[in-house]
């Protein structure tokens, strides 16, 4: 029951935010996502991590095509229920220093796409899933076509109908799977795990996930919408995009992918891993050179997504728990950074590096917060990049040493362009744009220390979140061995 | 049965009502004519299989399913004419008399037995459709419209008529029934070849009507010449009814040479999918666009017959009530935005009226952008169910191909049902507030409502037609 909650609570805040006026919808809705967060911590603190799925609800919704409405909360979905549930009334705080029109209709689209990404992370039937990782496509992109940068017509576009493209094989694999199911079909997550198709089918059934979640994610080479979209939107849809939207892909990989077709990853699990380390270094460089700051931080998302991804295909304990830390860690990080970049073109009305200099000497407080976040994305020990960087560069070197050392390279590059970054905008002489840069006032405080806080507590203990999901991760390695 | 002698008269009455003094009492009294047509065809429900007229006529559930769209249908596109009446030169009671008098002829379409109830279905359709398209008598592209549909049309009965003469003379019946009768027993053990040539013509004759390609050539030209709301009349009901022909024929006598049509039906479906949608990206005009999106759709409901399997009928039930929907309300937008600017005398119907439409108008772009959605397949709508249905039923009968052509070409279908949206919400443009009917926006709602509601909890319209 409490799983049902958790979707409908953001779904009730949204449609109360569409119904007060545009003076108190921030509030509304801001209230609406920490109410969330407190029922994300009350069932985090009920949690079993040895106790499989629990908080279930299964209910008869299409009885002809046997999909259920039912979702679940084990281990892996804990983690990333946390993730969205903290992350959105931040996000919902960062818009506060904006002045959209249409805010009411603005705010609720925000919660609404908080309810479908809740939904895609717990549920336990297959077609409900599907929808609603295509339902969370909806919000975002009205929110960067209504309210987003001059290019956004043709960038969110192209976002849409490659990411649909994806999904759509994603569907004719579903739908084919369901036929394999025996008797009258069921379309349960743990009807399809049970099957038993050919090396053929799974080859097949491999290609229409891995292009779904790639697209998603992105993976090189079907990364092209990741960074026009990521800057054309408003700063808000940026963070839900990369914060919490681009692990969906994430988590499709670990729940669908892989315990579903472990034939299908024995034979192209290696290439998977290939295209992954390659969008590792490729997005690194390519960040390197970056002027636009909000260019870069879409870049360095593009590279930290590719370390994911092969730590996952890597099929090992290490792999999935360092994913899913990383999933955590990278979600704060990037949130952060996005609201960083955010604030500074808000009081300096450009994000190019060039134009940039000197803000560290008007504003110390924000130059620490910055700084902190920073280093989180570089992987400092201590720090809640360096744990997930850790387990995922080790099973990625398990799995192969030379695609591991190459891997390894995300930690020098990854220091090189948010070094560069961070010196670009924050030291040397203060430059003409950053004149009378103020420091950070008490809202954005607000944002920032949260982040910030946990970049340490997952930093220097991570255990808190590594025992919830081990048990559940070592269900799904039981199941791709058998 | 019933909503067959109600509409025949009710059809009567309103050319009568022409002659009244007060013209405003002639829509009031068809809507109602129709709910008491409406409520004529439930009555029989679950009355099990009936059979009229000397056993030529078949009433059961699935029929009077697919009446209920018709009339549900037919009853929002009355509701919607409104705006167009209001033109002098209209001849409002002629309108609705020769649109109940085409609806019989969908009804019959519907629930035929015997061949010639089919003949005469498409006839009593068509030509008041004919007359319909030609309306609009100083529009010179709406003459150009009804003469190509009329000598097309015609011709495609010919075809009709020929391959109903063939079956008889391969089965030595005109009844369903019996045609089944011969197609399991004595066809099975020597197969005649006239029965399917007889087949072929037949079908060819139907899939004209449906605007399925390579017969498909008529549709852009007559849908765009025709008025607007002939057009939704004729690319919603004539299609519903097309379809549920083509289902009860084949799946009622002909499933034992499944294996003789199968492929010829898939190959039409496939060349339907890629010319409607290939070709709705090329166009400027969304009048245009929306008469290749009824070719596309066409394509995925020729999927569902395709596989003929379990699924298929609550399939087709479904994504004939979604796309209906989602079309009477694109058709009804397009009404009220293209009268606010003309292009030599005759009305804006390209996707640049539509720009800035979300400025001022907030509700219309929003029910257009469900419509929208709808018709592209995005879940939570119900559009997404029908083409998910439809895929079930395809891989129910094992073949999957057809849905990877089906999702490459929604795809593509997706670019040109977007155009629209962008215009209205991401373009600006100067179109002012426009003033719409309380009942019209009543309609249009009821309309998004109903397409969000069962694109979330489809198993609804499932239960009402069960």
């Amino acid at each position: 029951m409490l799983t049902l909650l958790l979707i409908l609570l953001p779904i009730a805040a949204a449609v109360l935010t569409l119904a007060t006026g545009a003076r108190l919808a921030k509030q509304v809705a801001l209230i609406g996502g920490l109410a969330e967060l407190g029922l994300a911590v009350v069932v985090w603190a009920q949690f079993d991590p040895s106790g499989g799925s629990q908080f279930g609800f299964k209910y008869n919704w299409i009885a002809s095509a046997g999909i259920s409405f039912a979702a679940g909360i084990d281990g892996i979905s804990l983690i990333l229920v946390i993730l969205t549930t903290f992350l959105t009334p931040l996000i919902i705080l960062s818009a506060f220093g904006h002045d959209y029109k249409n805010s009411p209709t603005f705010y609720s689209l925000i919660l609404f796409m908080e309810a479908a990404l809740i939904g895609v992370f717990t549920s336990t039937d297959a077609f409900l899933f599907y929808l609603f990782f295509e339902a969370a496509l909806i919000p975002v992109y009205f929110l960067a076509a209504v309210w987003g940068g001059e290019n956004r017509a043709k960038v969110t576009f192209k976002f849409f109908i490659y990411t649909m493209f994806g999904s759509l094989f994603m569907l004719v694999a579903l739908v084919f799977l369901y036929y394999k199911t025996p008797g009258t079909h069921t379309s349960e997550l743990t009807a399809f795990y049970n099957l038993q198709l050919s090396a053929q089918a799974q080859g097949f059934i491999f290609w229409a996930f891995f292009i779904a979640f790639a697209i998603k994610m992105p993976l090189f080479p079907f990364h092209t919408w990741q960074p026009d979209t990521y800057t054309e939107s408003p700063t808000q849809a940026t963070m839900l995009l990369s914060g919490i939207m681009l692990k969906m892909g994430v988590y499709g990989l670990i729940r669908l992918l892989l315990p579903i077709v472990p034939l299908g990853v024995d034979a192209w699990g290696f290439l998977a891993v290939i295209l992954s380390v390659i969008g590792i270094i490729y997005g690194s460089i390519i960040a390197i050179q970056q002027r636009d700051m909000k260019r870069l931080i879409a870049y360095s998302s593009f590279a930290h997504v590719g370390l994911m991804s092969a730590g996952v295909f890597s099929s090992s304990a290490n792999g999935m728990q360092g994913a899913l830390v990383q999933m955590l860690a990278h979600g704060i990080n990037v949130v952060g950074l996005f609201y960083i970049v955010d604030l500074i073109y808000s009081r300096t009305k450009t994000r190019n590096l060039d134009q940039l200099g000197g803000i560290s000497q008007s504003s110390p407080q924000f130059s620490i917060y910055f700084m902190i976040l920073l280093l989180g994305s570089v992987a400092l020990p201590l720090t809640n990049g360096f744990v997930g960087e850790f387990l995922l560069l080790s099973s990625v070197f398990s799995y192969n040493s030379w695609l591991g050392a190459i891997a390894g390279l995300t930690i020098i590059l990854g220091s090189v362009y948010m070094l560069r970054l961070y010196q670009k905008s924050m030291f040397g002489p203060k430059s003409t744009w950053a004149e009378g840069f103020m420091d950070l006032t008490m809202s954005e405080r607000a944002v920032l220390l949260p982040l910030v806080i946990m970049v340490f507590w997952i930093g220097i203990y991570p255990n808190t979140f590594l025992k919830i999901s081990e048990p559940a991760v070592n269900q799904i390695l039981q199941i791709i061995t058998n | 049965m019933y909503p067959i002698v109600l509409l025949s008269i009710f059809g009567i009455a309103a050319l009568f009502l022409g002659f009244s003094k007060s013209k405003n009492i002639l829509l009031p009294m068809t809507l109602l004519f129709l709910a008491i047509s409406m409520v004529g065809n439930f009555y029989e429900w679950n009355k099990g299989p009936l059979l009229y007229f000397y056993d030529m006529f078949r009433v059961d559930n699935l029929t009077l399913a697919f009446n209920g769209i018709v009339l549900v249908s037919a009853f929002m596109i009355f509701a919607i004419s409104g705006g167009f009446l209001d033109n002098p030169d209209s001849e409002p009671a002629e309108y609705f008399g020769l649109m109940l008098f085409s609806l019989v002829g969908a009804i019959m379409m519907v629930g035929f037995e015997h061949l010639i109830i089919l003949f005469l279905g498409v006839e009593i359709l068509s030509v008041a459709l004919y007359v319909l398209t030609g309306s609009n008598k100083r529009n010179l592209r709406s003459n150009e419209a009804a003469l190509k549909y009329f000598l097309m049309g015609s011709f495609a009965t010919g075809f009709m008529l020929f391959g109903m003469a063939l079956i008889y003379g391969a089965t030595g019946s005109f009844n369903l029934s019996g045609i089944q009768g011969y197609v399991t027993t004595a066809h099975a053990a020597m197969p005649s070849y006239i029965l399917y040539a007889g087949l072929l013509l037949l079908l060819i004759g139907m899939l004209f009507k449906v605007s399925a390609a390579p017969f498909h050539f008529w549709t852009p030209d007559v849908y765009e010449g025709a008025p607007t709301l002939f057009t939704a009349f004729m690319s919603t009901i004539v299609k519903t009814a097309g379809f549920a022909a083509i289902y009860r024929l084949l799946n009622h006598s002909f499933t034992g040479i499944y294996s003789f049509w199968w492929i010829v039906i898939a190959a039409i479906a496939v060349l339907t999918l890629m010319v409607g949608n290939i070709g709705a990206t090329s166009q400027n005009s969304f009048k245009r666009m929306l008469a290749y999106s009824g070719i596309s759709h066409a394509g995925y409901l020729l999927i569902a017959i395709t596989a003929l399997s379990k699924p298929t009928e609550n399939a087709i039930v479904f994504y004939s009530m979604a796309y209906s929907l989602s079309t009477i309300c694109a058709f009804g937008i397009l009404m009220l935005v293209s009268k606010e600017k003309t292009i030599e005398g005759q009305p804006d119907e390209r996707y640049e009226a539509f720009n800035g439409l979300a400025k001022n108008n907030p509700l219309l772009a929003f029910v257009l952008t469900v419509s929208m959605l709808s018709l592209a397949g995005i879940p939570l709508t119900a559009g997404f169910w029908g083409k998910f249905f439809v895929f079930t039923s395809a891989a129910d009968r094992g073949i999957i191909w057809i849905t990877v052509v089906a999702v490459l070409m929604s795809t593509v279908g997706i670019y040109y049902y977007f155009r629209v949206i962008i215009s209205s919400y991401m373009r600006e443009g100067n179109l002012a507030k426009i003033r719409v009917a309380p009942f019209y926006q009543v309609i249009l709602l009821l309309a998004t409502f109903l397409t969000i509601l069962f694109g979330l909890v489809p198993s609804l319209f499932e239960g009402l037609v069960q």
